[in-house]
């Protein structure tokens, strides 16, 4: 190994690093949000879906020594985590994100349960391709190792921005999130359409899980994810519920999230704990730069219960 | 609402007692229990799993070579935060369990938590892994244990030492405490031993467990030219297992991590606490009092070290052998007299060596020269 030391340039490398590698579970979980969050239902609970997808991605994988069948393994559990948040809040007066609370608690608890003998076993991990090897700098070959998941993340989100607008899937999707009474009216039940959503959103949000336990840090423990579910969740907000919004947000935080061990490697050392907020304060800046006392939030699906 | 049928705190006392001077007249009855060894419930409290191959898992391993001994009950929670949900442990423990000796084992939890429960449960016993205990300060239910650990940092560091190609090397670190900086220190120290030009370079992460920001610190570490790394986080497994994917050299942490880092796997300084807690349970069981300031080191069996790994020299063997056996017969100081601090102080006076048992060296707040970071 003959690595040699960066100096600053390590930090715009390390953002661009930290983009790349954090930034794929808020993909997928703001993905899934967007898409719930869009049919006019708000699914809090996707903490909970993203470990118990890492936790399920992980059990599965050392099991069956096939990382895919793990990530597969993730989206169904993924996807009956969605079913049961939407088959409850299809009854009256029920609260979504009551129930959101409560589905993210049942999949932490049940994922520790269920998780405790896989903390130890080392699962197959997930390929990766080299996109760095025109580089003579290991630093810039270990940044460019991209995961396939990531690459997925990508596409997804053209796909679903495009799907949202062109698509009468689309439409269907976003005249539920807007007006339950219009949709009734087209003859479409928006419970069902609801239903769907929130369980595609599960399975993507499992799918951020996976990534977690099986690429990066590669490991499942009861502490994998520390909130970023939550985080993601917040960051579909932040995007105006627009899937390209959730992409930019999530490299913004993932690179951002990089900035405090980054500046730490080079020896900024002072106040490492006011960098690691980083993520948290641009977050904010953001917020209050970009909203406004005398118009509501755009792009908020109508029938939220955020918005009413 | 379910009405409960209602009986007078009195009536119940009057009738349970009565109850259990009946049990205690019949003979035959309670007698396994007098005169087996005295029974004895404990009770041990981790900060997080008890399988995260680090901390907690020493811990664990410890409290489960107890459950060997006659007579004794373990009670085990996990995850329980460095909050006042520890002291509700503590007092379901100690009312609910029947425990009598507390191991509350995460290094926050003694300052408020233990202090606050001590007071209130002064016929409990309240061990503490790592705080410092004082006679002066605090009461005499309390004490604290903990190994010189450093020592077996500062034998990573020798092996570091050897195998570093940069001259450089990196420690991924929780939180600035003292036991933290100890180990820093020792590791560049022990590198230092071999060749006096290497320098450390640290990351805080500020959590005792925070899986993606340890790998991000691994890889900043690396990335800047670090081609050795150590770690003292709750679980090394994420370290252990980014290090080596990038090719760089693993010192191990807590437990062994070998079976993570294979051939990259240098050593590694372990916990043995299962010792030091079948040492304070056969006193207990005795009748003798428990210490209140418990410390030992290698010589103690407190710590040991993995087996060398493969890639480790064989002069890097002789000296760390050599160096090992010096700590085995109990004198060998890692901080010798005259050491300066990364700013430049003297924190070691000249002439004065600190051997593992000074108690200077457990209220460190500082990193020593060649060390690059931080405390704050």
């Amino acid at each position: 190994m003959e690595e040699t030391a960066l100096g600053l340039w390590g930090v715009p490398l390390a953002i661009l690093a930290g983009a790349i590698r954090v930034s794929t579970p808020f993909i997928f979980v703001s993905l899934g949000e967007t898409l719930t969050e869009r049919s006019g239902r708000i699914n809090l609970g996707l903490e909970g879906t993203l470990v118990f997808g890492a936790m399920s991605a992980y059990a599965v994988a050392v099991l069956t020594q096939s990382a895919w069948l793990g990530v597969l393994a993730a989206m169904m559990a993924g996807a009956v985590f969605g079913l049961l948040h939407g088959f409850i809040c299809k009854f009256p007066k029920v609260n979504d994100i009551a129930i959101g609370i409560a589905m993210m608690q049942f999949g932490l608890g049940l994922a520790f349960f269920l998780g405790k003998p896989f903390i130890q076993p080392v699962a197959p991990k997930l390929p990766a391709i080299p996109l760095g090897n025109w580089s003579s700098l290991p630093q810039v070959q270990a940044a460019l190792t991209i995961n396939v998941l990531f690459i997925v993340g990508l596409i997804l989100t053209f796909s679903i921005a495009w799907m949202l607008k062109n698509t009468r899937v689309g439409l269907i999707l976003r005249v539920v999130g807007d007006s339950s009474d219009a949709a009734r009216a087209m003859g479409i039940n928006p419970n069902t359409v609801r239903l769907l959503a929130t369980a595609a959103g599960g399975a993507l949000a499992a799918i951020g899980g996976a990534y977690l336990s099986l690429f990066y840090p590669g490991s499942w423990n009861e502490r994998i994810s520390s909130g970023q579910g939550l985080m993601a969740v917040a960051l579909v907000i932040f995007a105006r519920w627009n899937p390209k919004g959730c992409m930019f947000a999530s490299l913004l935080f993932g690179g951002a999230g990089a900035l405090g061990p980054a500046l730490q490697s080079v020896g900024v050392t002072q106040g490492y704990y006011l960098f690691y907020a980083a993520p948290y304060v641009l977050t904010l800046i953001i917020l209050i730069m970009t909203s406004s006392p005398t118009t509501r939030l755009s792009g908020a699906p109508e029938e939220l219960s955020l918005t009413k | 609402m379910i009405k409960l049928p209602s009986v007078s705190r009195r009536q119940f006392l009057q009738t349970t007692l009565a109850g259990a001077a009946a049990a205690a007249a019949t003979p035959g009855l309670l007698s396994s229990a007098a005169f087996a060894a005295t029974p004895l419930t404990i009770g041990f409290i981790y900060v997080g799993p008890k399988d995260d191959y680090g901390y907690n898992q020493a811990h664990a391993e410890g409290a489960a070579a107890l459950k060997s001994i006659e007579g004794i009950t373990l009670v085990e929670e996990e995850n329980v935060p460095e909050t006042v949900d520890v002291q509700k442990t503590m007092e379901s423990m100690i009312n609910l369990d029947g425990a009598k000796l507390l191991f509350p084992t995460s290094f926050g939890y003694f300052d408020p938590h233990v202090l606050a429960m001590a007071k209130k449960y002064p016929d409990a016993q309240f061990r503490h892994c790592g705080g410092l205990w004082t006679k002066e300060k605090h009461p005499a239910n309390v004490g604290s244990y903990f190994g010189y650990i450093h020592q077996g940092q500062y034998l990573n560091g020798i092996t570091a030492g050897y195998a570093s190609k940069s001259k450089k090397i990196g420690f991924v670190a929780a939180k600035p405490i003292p036991q933290v900086l100890q180990n820093i220190n020792a590791f560049l120290l022990g590198a230092r031993s071999v060749d006096p030009s290497i320098t450390c370079q640290v990351i805080f992460t500020g959590e005792w467990s925070l899986a993606v920001k340890e790998a991000e610190a691994t890889n900043a570490l690396i990335d800047q030219g670090a081609d050795v790394i150590t770690c003292h986080v709750d679980s090394p497994k994420v370290v252990a297992q980014t290090a080596a994917g990038r090719g760089a050299f693993v010192c191990g942490y807590h437990a062994n991590q070998s079976a993570l880092a294979g051939d990259k796997y240098l050593t590694g300084a372990e916990w043995a606490w299962g010792n030091v807690y079948t040492d304070f349970i056969k006193t207990m069981q005795a009748g003798k009092p428990i210490g209140n300031f418990v410390r030992g080191g290698l010589k103690d069996g407190f710590v040991k070290m993995s087996p060398l790994g493969k890639a480790v020299s064989a002069d890097a063997r002789a000296k760390f052998e050599a160096t090992q056996k010096t700590m085995l017969g109990g004198n060998f100081a890692v901080f010798k007299g005259g050491l300066k601090d990364n700013k430049g102080n003297v924190v070691v006076p000249a002439g004065k060596d600190y051997t593992e048992q000074a108690i200077e060296l457990e209220s460190m707040n500082y990193l020593v020269e060649g060390v690059i970071g931080s405390v704050a």
